[in-house]
């Protein structure tokens, strides 16, 4: 296990697809679908099975941007920045996240690992902008202080929980 | 194949077999530009240099254009020439344009085309983030700045070396070449062989440039400066000063480099012979005791590499002898220690090598004697050519000179080594039995001469059949071994060089297209063919050589192992 991800479960996903060099995209979104991200290991792993350069694995798994190349939280918000959602005003949105969870300069993902920030260009809701999801559920005609308390109430679920 | 008329700019072409129309326009004696493509390498038809305009005005690459009777295309229209220039200035733009100071200046095709083109102005701003220099490698160094993303670095690396060392990372404007996860070379599985450098049109990848550190010890009065060179120098050199390719220059480097301060010169080919006699007793042995089979020839530092770094299970395989240069410099070392102490200076000894992966070689810690390395320094055929220009000395115009004694000489057989085929040859030079001119003139016919990427013969040693195979080009032993490996085929002997064409083809000579190569292949043939003896067994200094040392002396200066338990 390296950062929570099971090698024997990569291989066995890398080996459902015989092998493949190409099947590597399919690969690559299986992993990817399970923990979230692909890990340097993983990428490893691939280019070892498959019988490639780690460099080949490495540049598509940075030319698609679906994929990601570091662990994320457990809640993954996405605030829309398409023109609809950045004109009704996205981007405060964004900074009171930014700010809420503490994040610095490239930072995507808090410190406690429970949420990770990106930003989408437009999610095909524009007459719900401005738009934010977090694990795929969507929050529309979003505010700061609304997204605000979002984040409080699942922080404390989550301490609830814990 | 292909066959017809074309009409390049109203002019009647013929084409016949040509690969692409930028063949056909190459026959037709118009130089076009490019900067991706190689006619050893996939077309990747990205850089747009090469394009052509077609009777309705549509423009195309030519690389990636298959010959058509009756095609019609413009090769210099307004249109085209407005699109080439437009091209150089956006690559200019994102480019770091210290020509004066770049390794590259004077053989970079970037401001050799900017300069044909006219590119004078640049509109355009660059505001990409300046990625990091790597020289963390002993071969090569790495400038993202001076990239132009023209992909022939990581298809050369991926498709005739088969490493996949780098490769494009990101894409649209943040796209860049690079290994892995932004890594440095050292931390990557890289061979050392240089071959990206070779074919980077810029100076993104250039050699690690070791001049200064061999100026150093030429001035330095403690030291006693001894040079090897290497055979794929001699007849690569003389390109740099307007000769053809293949003209053998070693006596005229001879009294060059002793212009310049060095105090002695010996010739690598003394080294080879060491190699061959080595080697083929080693094969021999092998034959007594049944194996193991196939041995590998180990005299490429970027091959020995490649089996630590991925295919450990095959070391065993590969003959003990160390490369020619390495036993050249363990036995010189040994031998200059009473002399070093008789007249209290110390001999630094400098090779001059076709390679990069040399510069690697002579650093590995197994080529070391009480931590001082037995060759100090390896200088690529490119740089010797640049300290000559420095010194302002006019090589054709030098007198000739032999090598100095005992060291200067060595056989046809040696000679040949900077070829592909040709340690093959000179260990079955000496295995056979026949010494006389038949066996000579069979081999000389047999297909451990030419250009193949893999090829293989038959011979008989006194009555055993034995089975050689020779391959250059990396990428090429690597499959051959997979063929091995599905009982296909299999070898007694197998020759392997990481560069195509062998050592002749090195990342350190000077640059130019595989033509070039073969006439250098073709002129160490020659020498080989007037030099007076043919056999590494018939050198007349070996023997006195190696005279005074035990069997055991002379095992731990010539051999190696790099099995690690
Ligand atoms: S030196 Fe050889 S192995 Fe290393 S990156 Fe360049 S081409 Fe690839
Ligand atoms: S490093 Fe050189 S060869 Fe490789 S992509 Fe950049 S410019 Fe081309
Ligand atoms: S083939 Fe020759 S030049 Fe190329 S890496 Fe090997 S030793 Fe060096
Ligand atoms: S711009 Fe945000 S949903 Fe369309
Ligand atoms: S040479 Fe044809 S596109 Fe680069």
């Amino acid at each position: 296990m390296a950062n929570g991800i099971s090698m024997e479960r990569v291989e066995a996903i890398i080996d459902s697809y015989g092998a493949q060099r190409s099947n590597l995209i399919a690969i690559m979104q299986d992993i990817q679908a399970e923990y979230k991200y692909l890990s340097p290991q993983v990428l490893e792993k691939i280019a070892e099975k498959l019988n490639i350069g780690v460099a080949k694995v490495y540049s598509v798994a940075t030319f698609y941007e679906n994929f990601s190349l570091e662990a994320k939280g457990k809640y993954i918000i996405k605030v829309c920045d398409g023109t609809a959602c950045h004109v009704r005003k996205s981007q405060p949105i964004y900074n009171a996240i930014r700010e809420h969870l503490k994040l610095e300069g490239k930072q995507k993902t808090s410190a406690d690992g429970l949420f990770t920030l990106e930003t989408v260009s437009c999610l095909g809701a524009c007459g719900l902008a401005p738009v934010v999801t977090i694990n795929d559920q969507v929050h529309s005609k979003m505010t700061p202080e609304a997204m605000v308390a979002l984040l409080e109430q699942i922080e404390k679920e989550e301490a609830d929980n814990a | 194949m292909a066959k017809g008329i074309m009409y390049i700019n109203g002019q009647r072409v013929p084409f016949d077999g040509e690969p692409n129309v930028l063949a056909v326009i190459r026959k037709a004696g118009i130089e076009m530009p490019t900067f991706c493509y190689y006619s050893d390498l996939s077309v990747y038809g990205a850089c747009r240099m090469c394009v052509v305009e077609d009777e309705r005005g549509k423009i195309d690459t030519s690389c990636s254009m298959q010959p058509r009777d009756g095609l019609s295309i413009k090769t210099n229209s307004a249109r085209l020439l407005k699109h080439r220039r437009m091209i150089l200035e956006l690559m200019l733009a994102s480019h770091n344009c210290n020509c004066t100071i770049c390794e590259k200046s004077g053989d970079c095709h970037l401001q050799e085309l900017a300069l044909q083109f006219g590119v004078r102005n640049v509109r355009f701003e660059d505001n990409r983030e300046v990625l990091p220099f790597d020289d963390s490698s002993p071969a090569v160094v790495r400038d993202p700045s001076k990239c132009i993303l023209c992909g022939d670095c990581v298809r050369v690396c991926e498709e005739t070396i088969g490493m996949g060392v780098i490769d494009f990372a990101k894409r649209g404007y943040n796209m860049q070449v690079t290994p892995a996860f932004g890594r440095t070379l050292s931390q990557t599985n890289c061979i050392s062989c240089g071959q990206c450098s070779a074919v980077c049109p810029t100076g993104a990848i250039t050699v690690y440039n070791q001049i200064g550190a061999a100026w150093r010890a030429i001035h330095d009065t403690s030291k006693r400066v001894v040079v090897q060179i290497a055979p794929a120098v001699r007849v690569a050199v003389g390109e740099a000063f307007g000769l053809p390719s293949g003209k053998n220059m070693l006596d005229q480097m001879v009294t060059a480099l002793k212009l310049m301060g060095v105090d002695e010169v010996y010739d690598t080919t003394f080294g080879a012979d060491l190699t061959t006699i080595q080697e083929a007793e080693e094969f021999k042995a092998r034959l007594a005791a049944g194996g193991p089979f196939p041995m590998f020839t180990s005299c490429c530092p970027a091959w020995i590499k490649y089996l630590e770094n991925e295919n450990p299970k095959y070391l065993k395989n590969v003959s003990s002898c160390k490369s020619p240069m390495e036993m050249f410099g363990a036995l010189l070392k040994e031998k200059y220690q009473a002399k070093d102490a008789e007249d209290g200076r110390t001999t630094y000894h400098i090779a001059i090598m076709p390679c990069t992966a040399k510069k690697m070689e002579a650093a590995r810690p197994e080529f070391a004697t009480d931590g001082v390395p037995d060759v100090d320094l390896v200088l690529t055929t490119q740089e010797i050519i640049d300290m000559i220009k420095e010194s302002g000395i006019q090589l054709p115009q030098m007198e000739l000179e032999s090598p100095d004694t005992p060291f200067g000489f060595g056989s046809g057989s040696g000679v040949i080594f900077g070829t592909t085929g040709g340690v093959a040859e000179a260990v079955a030079r000496y295995c056979l039995p026949d010494k006389t001119k038949n066996t000579l003139r069979k081999l000389e016919l047999s297909p451990l001469r030419g250009e193949e990427s893999i090829r293989e013969a038959t011979l008989d040693v006194g009555g055993t059949e034995i089975r050689i195979a020779v391959v250059h080009g990396l990428i090429n032993a690597q499959n051959l071994i997979k063929r091995i490996e599905a009982g296909e085929v299999n070898y007694h002997l197998i020759e392997v060089m990481t560069c195509p064409t062998g050592c002749v083809g090195g990342a350190g000579q000077p640059i130019g297209r595989r033509d070039k190569k073969l006439e250098r292949a073709a002129g160490l043939y020659t020498t080989d063919k007037t030099a007076i003896f043919k056999r590494a067994e018939f050198n007349p200094v070996m023997d006195d050589a190696l005279a005074g040392y035990s069997e055991e002396q002379l095992h731990h200066m010539l051999h190696v192992n790099y099995v690690k338990e």
